[in-house]
């Protein structure tokens, strides 16, 4: 499996690290309650298609991407920038 | 129809003509007392333990491809009770004792074999860590014993211990784990659990959940609408779809495990080996094909095969630990999709819809756990009451923070099991 990086181009899977469902870019408020944290921290949709995921270019630039992927082929549909500038 | 020595001898003086379909592949019915969605070891299990212990037996099967086709099919076979966490410890001595006796309870050879599983220690903190272990599952009741590096030289020639990377101090020895045939295991209870009176229905979709007012009334399935009056979600890496069709999210991500065997060899290794140091362990099946396997791929995944760099880890690992495995041409590979859960710990509980039951997040391990998941999951099922080996397995303990069973004390957190 390849994941295009928007800043360094088509790379191995090898060089990512994976953080799971990109669930960790909406952060509850800290006085949102223990059901919305529960949410965030452990409740998954988990589909058996498409799932926008974290990944981190840990052995190339570093930067935290916002991975569009078929959980099922593999198949990789969007990468952009986590932080949104690409 | 029983199998015995003497059927056995007659039948094979006779032609092997009179043996006959294990179980019955019967029309559903339009209404049960309770559904169970997923044919897999755990459902057949518990099954059989409703109709055998509870005398429950006006109960359905529903099964989407074919009996066993999923995970118990898939797995490396391994048995053991060697856990060390309260709440699993107790569940998992329950399962061994459950496998002990398994093969009369059910009348079917499921070659159970107890040949003994040794976790090789690479250094004196792993040596004190297993040493702690071993005397916390001989307090749980269960058997370990550490052996010194001769001892283990002398049970498993195999290994190179003299220029490996990692240097074998010893090991903690679990005599009564082992390897069950996997297959078997799921055909034992279905046959069991048919002949009891439960239809086992193949080819059976669920295609939705009837909630009305927050109670369960049945399900839609592809062979018609089922009535039932308890529905049990048993469905592991398949869980979190399933459990949609109710409204419910579970604290579940499906990944991908994989595992390995090379072609048959003679007899040469007795016991089943786990390399700690490499995330790899290893033990030869009775058809001589040496299974091994390693860590799950580490991204979400329903392929129920796997990626490159994983194979290649587990190549080095087993060249590492096993040089001599070099020579061995690999048969095939092949992955299984784990319901992993938060804290590496499987949950057995109700939900907030009425008659609603869920059995899941079985992760790496759940084939071990076949007999108890189905024993204790029936006792829920039946009597409304969690078992007392999984009073702690609660769906709700992500968000209370209590019971959390922590199995490899990386906090409770996708990901890090």
């Amino acid at each position: 499996m390849r994941i295009v990086c928007p800043i360094c181009g088509a790379r191995d899977r090898r060089e990512f690290y994976y953080q799971g469902a990109a669930v960790a870019l909406e952060r509850p408020a800290p006085d949102a309650g223990d059901a919305a944290w529960d949410d965030y921290l452990h409740l998954r949709d988990n589909p058996a298609g498409d799932l926008d995921e974290l990944w981190s270019h840990d052995a190339g630039c570093g930067a935290w991407l916002k991975v569009t992927r078929n959980v099922s082929t593999h198949e990789v549909k969007a990468v952009r920038l986590a932080g949104g500038a690409s | 129809m029983r199998f015995s020595g003497l059927k056995i001898l007659t039948e094979g003086l006779t032609g092997n003509k009179g043996w006959g379909p294990h179980w019955r592949s019967p029309e559903p019915k339009p209404e049960y007392d309770i559904v169970l969605i997923g044919g897999g070891g755990h459902g057949l299990a518990t099954a059989h333990y409703l109709a055998s212990v509870h005398g429950i037996t006006n109960v359905a099967v529903l099964e989407k491809g074919y009996l066993g086709g999923g995970n118990v099919g898939r797995n490396t076979t391994i048995v053991r009770a060697n856990y060390m966490l309260p709440g699993n410890s107790e569940f998992y001595s329950h399962s061994l004792k459950l496998w002990e006796g398994l093969e009369e309870d059910l009348n079917f050879n499921v070659m159970h074999s107890q040949r003994g599983i040794i976790n090789l220690v690479h250094s004196d903190g792993q040596r004190d860590a297993f040493v702690r272990r071993g005397n916390m599952m001989r307090g749980q009741g269960d058997d370990a014993e550490m052996l010194s590096p001769d001892e283990v030289r002398r049970l498993l020639p195999m290994i190179d211990y003299d220029q490996t990377r990692f240097p074998i101090f010893g090991g903690l020895y679990h005599k009564r784990g082992g390897t069950a045939r996997h297959d078997a295991v799921a055909w034992g209870f279905a046959r069991s659990a048919s002949d009891r009176g439960v239809d086992l229905i193949q080819q059976c979709e669920v295609t939705g959940i009837d909630v009305e007012a927050g109670v369960v009334r049945g399900v839609q399935t592809t062979r018609g609408p089922i009535r039932a009056k308890k529905v049990g979600m048993v469905a592991a890496g398949r869980s979190s779809q399933v459990a949609a069709m109710a409204g419910l999210r579970l604290p579940i991500e499906s990944h991908v495990l994989q595992a390995f065997v090379t072609e048959g060899l003679k007899p040469c290794l007795d016991h089943v080996v786990t390399y700690g140091m490499g995330h790899f362990y290893i033990s030869q099946s009775d058809k001589g094909g040496l299974v091994f396997g390693g860590d799950l791929d580490m991204y979400a995944s329903y392929a129920s095969r796997g990626n490159l760099p994983l194979a290649e880890h587990v190549a080095e690992a087993a060249m590492t630990l096993m040089p001599v495995l070099g020579k061995a041409r690999m048969l095939r590979s092949w992955g299984g999709v784990m319901d992993m859960s938060p804290d590496g710990s499987f949950i057995i509980d109700r939900t907030d819809i009425e008659g609603l039951f869920v059995n899941c997040g079985w992760c790496y391990g759940g084939f071990k756990a076949t007999p108890a998941s189905g024993h204790t999951f029936a006792h829920l099922l039946a009597t409304g009451q969690p078992h007392e080996t999984t009073v702690r397995h609660r769906l709700d303990r992500f968000r209370t923070g209590r019971g959390i069973m922590d199995e490899e004390a990386t906090g409770s957190q996708h990901n890090l099991h």
